[in-house]
């Protein structure tokens, strides 16, 4: 149980997806004009990390290590069919505001990441808690993020104006370079609180996660 | 002639695949520490996307379509990415050595690149002709290399720069982006 929490856990702060492994930066840059656009495309990605990360989990023993990233790739591809005519049904609105990002989630680094870093190596428990904790963290950031930037772009939270009156709504945050630049300093400031606590506790200070494509794992092995 | 000329100025720098439709941003800024790197992985990424524009577009058209499939779309389209990338790899390996070593290694990063999915994706939801599809996309593999190269030219100066450590890397390369998004912002009144 201890072990299970951890696993679920760890995605929640220490290893938070795209803020400190910057995993899958294109939905997050995409869909967070708004929170609610945000959240939508997080619940989407938790259905697909945990599901594939189960379903991986549960055949990592059948597939021969050189196929395995097409497998991984199969399995995330029907998950992220069954999404689009979930939402389709459910939350057509949503679904035509998110766009191409709905199909886009079977490339996004997330999902293949957690398979080949963890899922392929783990039980079906842990790899399912490990799914809904990255799954979590990745919809906590991706509303905060959203929040931010329809605050400061249109004055409002969630599609309801919460701006006091004499507020004058920035529209570079709504619009791409806002995007860019919004998710640059969310990081920096992440940077500069990890230092700090590691200066209360007298450690060195550490250079920020780098970010290069081959971090997740899937694209660089064969 | 004219549709196409203003085809290609509009996916090259209005509608930027990177700046202004946050595709491919992973390799954007991945592959951005190096201008040499980025002309690679630039190269690698039109290669493939028109290739793939081209192949997605036939699969739609005479295989999903007839036979009423037309929801298994992304897994069908990312199947034929993935192998096409594994194919070309192979292909090149073979046939054309001096291009492989060149474009080698950055080819697998590409079958995960949404770049090149979202450009297949973009031609079907637009429903370009065949034709148009594949302008399209070497248009829009362009614009992702003017904007990789670019990026990796302001990054390489930076190194040498001073820095405040909590930007460093990942965090100054977005705010870099964010500024060349805010400069390609401006062509949005020509067309």
């Amino acid at each position: 149980m201890n072990k299970l929490w951890k696993e679920f856990s760890k995605g929640l702060w220490k290893d938070l997806p795209p803020f400190k492994l910057v995993l899958g930066l294109c939905p997050v840059l995409a869909v967070t004009s708004t929170a609610e656009n945000g959240f939508g495309m997080g619940m989407a990605v938790i259905f697909v990390l945990t599901l594939s990360n189960l379903l991986v989990s549960l055949v990592r023993n059948l597939i021969p290590a050189k196929v395995r990233i097409a497998c991984f790739i199969v399995i995330a591809a029907s998950l992220v069919v069954a999404v689009e005519l979930l939402m389709q049904a459910y939350v057509y609105p949503l679904y035509q505001q998110l766009g191409i990002f709905v199909p886009l989630i079977v490339v996004n680094c997330i999902i293949l990441g957690r398979a080949e870093a963890f899922a392929s190596k783990n039980p079906p428990l842990p790899a399912i808690a490990d799914g809904l904790g990255m799954g979590i963290g990745f919809t906590m950031s991706l509303t905060f993020l959203g929040g931010l930037r329809e605050f400061f772009g249109h004055g409002q939270l969630f599609g309801h104006h919460v701006a006091w009156a004499g507020f004058e709504p920035v529209s570079f945050m709504a619009e791409a370079p806002g995007a860019f630049v919004s998710l640059g300093l969310l990081l920096c400031a992440m940077n500069y609180f990890t230092n700090l606590q590691r200066k209360r506790k007298g450690l060195a200070p550490i250079d920020g996660p780098t970010h290069d494509c081959g971090s997740c794992g899937a694209c660089g092995s064969k | 002639m004219q549709e196409y000329f203003l085809l290609f100025i509009a996916a090259i720098f209005v509608n930027n695949i990177v700046l202004a439709q946050y595709l491919g941003n992973c390799p954007f800024i991945g592959t951005s520490k190096e201008t040499s790197v980025a002309i690679g992985m630039g190269g690698a990424v039109v290669f493939v996307a028109v290739m793939a524009a081209a192949i997605t577009w036939l699969v739609q058209e005479y295989l999903l379509a007839p036979l009423g499939l037309g929801f298994l779309q992304t897994l069908a389209f990312i199947l034929v990415i993935a192998s096409l990338v594994q194919f070309v790899e192979m292909f090149l390996k073979k046939m054309v050595p001096p291009l492989y070593k060149s474009l080698g290694i950055f080819l697998p990063l590409i079958t995960t690149n949404c770049a090149v999915m979202g450009i297949a994706l973009i031609c079907q939801r637009n429903e370009f002709g065949f034709v148009k599809a594949v302008a399209f996309a070497t248009a829009s593999g362009l614009g992702f290399m003017l904007a990789l190269v670019v990026l990796a030219g302001i990054r390489e100066k930076l190194e040498i720069r001073r820095v405040p450590r909590a930007m460093r890397g990942t965090p100054v390369g977005l705010v870099m982006a964010g500024l060349m998004s805010l400069a390609f912002f401006a062509f949005k009144g020509m067309i």
